[in-house]
């Protein structure tokens, strides 16, 4: 909000100030319950990754630059990647084999609520960390990479 | 009928790729058929006056698997979609670095100054 | 009556898939790709497929984002359309072919709306008992085939490496 000149008028970033905590949340909601409803890691990872879009509509670089910089963002994906083939692993030791679902085997859980869906909301996790990270990476460079002829890098060159 | 309404969708695209000469709208074209090839299998999985495979408390089994859609194709798709947008960013991605390099989308005059 | 419905959308996604293949402006035709991929989302949702409805809306929504900024990047805005005659008359040609023998294949399949592939009733029947997981699709995705989803991130992974690798700077200047 101090910054101005970046980024659109006063009045979008206002507007997005509001709705882009209640997107996230909702990204997370679609994550957390994709075992009892409609969803899952795929379509809320690209709604949390559509909130940090929004964010860097609106507001500009330098706002997502301090919120979701590039090393915190390839750290997310490979967090995500890892915890997906870490919990396929376990499932070799515990539950007899490569993405078994040792923890409903073992502690089952009463149908249709939360804890009855063992390691499935785990891998939904991590579905949704490396897909949210993933497409926001791809975002961000199209969107910095200015457009920049060769041939006018090479006059440039010559001229120096 | 309904597929062939469906395939039709899909030679647009394909229509697109061969006899565009734009990068752009060939990268249009791809999304085209992306598109139709999700819709076909998604058709292929569908019951009639079925309901979504979803169980909710209310509903016993056996009424449930006389009823439901086919849940596997939906599940294809689902990470297919996803893939989809990547690929479609990887396509424009060569397409800006194509630009860059040739000032041209076209690709009749890219062929013409490369040699 | 939802037959009819989802006849009268893909209907009209044909049409503005043309448009969006013929308009002069990229940009226009840009837009009507966002016309093709909400009509469809409104399909999915009809054909008892909500979780890819909801997934479809966002995707299409970013794949606009991303379009609109890879043409308004550029100072190419309407297109030319110069056509020869006989590449063109080739292409049709062959279009046609394949579409007649297309349609032949497609009278192989089973009739619309009476289909279940042979493996459904068992991860129907089994789902909740054996994952635990109300939605069918998502016990599918990431307890029975958790492989494909593997490799779908795999491919997911390559792709927007590919992407961020073509778009870097810094190695040209060397």
């Amino acid at each position: 909000m101090t910054n101005n000149k970046s980024g659109l008028s006063e009045i979008v970033k206002s507007v997005c100030c509001w709705i882009e905590g209640f997107i996230f949340l909702f990204g997370c909601y679609i994550v957390l319950f994709g075992h009892l409803t409609p969803g899952g890691g795929f379509a809320g990872g690209v709604i949390m990754a559509a909130s940090f879009i929004l964010i860097m509509l609106s507001f500009g670089k330098e706002r997502t630059d301090k919120l979701f910089p590039r090393t915190r963002t390839t750290l997310v994906e490979s967090f995500g990647a890892l915890l997906f083939i870490a919990v396929a692993w376990l499932g070799i030791y515990y539950g007899g084999g490569f993405f078994a679902n040792f923890l409903h085997q073992k502690f089952g859980g009463t149908p249709f609520t939360f804890l009855s869906g063992g390691t499935i909301p785990i891998s939904n996790v991590a579905i949704a960390l490396k897909v949210m990270a993933g497409l926001f990476l791809v975002f961000y460079v199209l969107s910095t990479h200015k457009v920049i002829l060769d041939e006018d890098i090479s006059k440039t060159e010559k001229d120096k | 009928m309904i597929y062939i309404l469906c395939l039709i969708l899909f030679f647009i695209g394909l229509y697109g790729i061969f006899c565009k000469k734009n990068l752009i709208k060939i990268v249009l074209g791809f999304i085209i058929m992306e598109n139709a090839v999700n819709l076909f299998l998604i058709l292929l999985g569908y019951k009639n006056n079925g309901i979504a495979p979803i169980m909710t408390k209310s509903m016993r089994l056996d009424e449930f698997l006389a009823s439901s859609v086919d849940p596997l194709p939906q599940a294809l798709v689902l990470t297919s979609i996803v893939i989809g947008l990547a690929v479609t960013a990887l396509m424009v991605a060569v397409a800006i670095r194509i630009y860059e390099r040739f000032g041209t989308f076209d690709i009749t005059e890219i062929k013409r100054l490369k040699g | 009556m939802v037959h009819v419905i989802i006849y009268i959308l893909i209907l009209f996604m044909l049409l503005a898939a043309l448009i969006a293949l013929e308009a002069k402006n990229l940009l226009s035709s840009v837009v009507s790709i966002g016309a093709v991929g909400f009509m469809l989302s409104v399909v999915f949702l009809l054909l008892r497929a909500p979780d890819i409805a909801i997934i479809q809306v966002i995707i299409e929504i970013l794949t606009l984002v991303i379009l609109i900024r890879a043409t308004i990047a550029v100072d190419v805005h309407l297109v030319k359309n110069i056509r020869q005659f006989f590449p063109f008359a080739i292409c049709m040609v062959l279009l046609l072919l394949l579409f007649m023998f297309a349609s032949k294949a497609m009278d192989l399949l089973p009739e619309f709306g009476n289909y279940l592939s042979k493996v459904a009733p068992h991860y129907l029947a089994n789902g909740l008992k054996e994952t635990g997981s109300a939605n069918i699709v998502t016990s599918v995705i990431l307890d029975y085939r958790a492989y494909d989803t593997l490799g779908e991130a795999t491919v997911l992974f390559t792709a927007i490496l590919g992407a961020v690798v073509l778009l870097r700077r810094k190695a040209k200047n060397d």
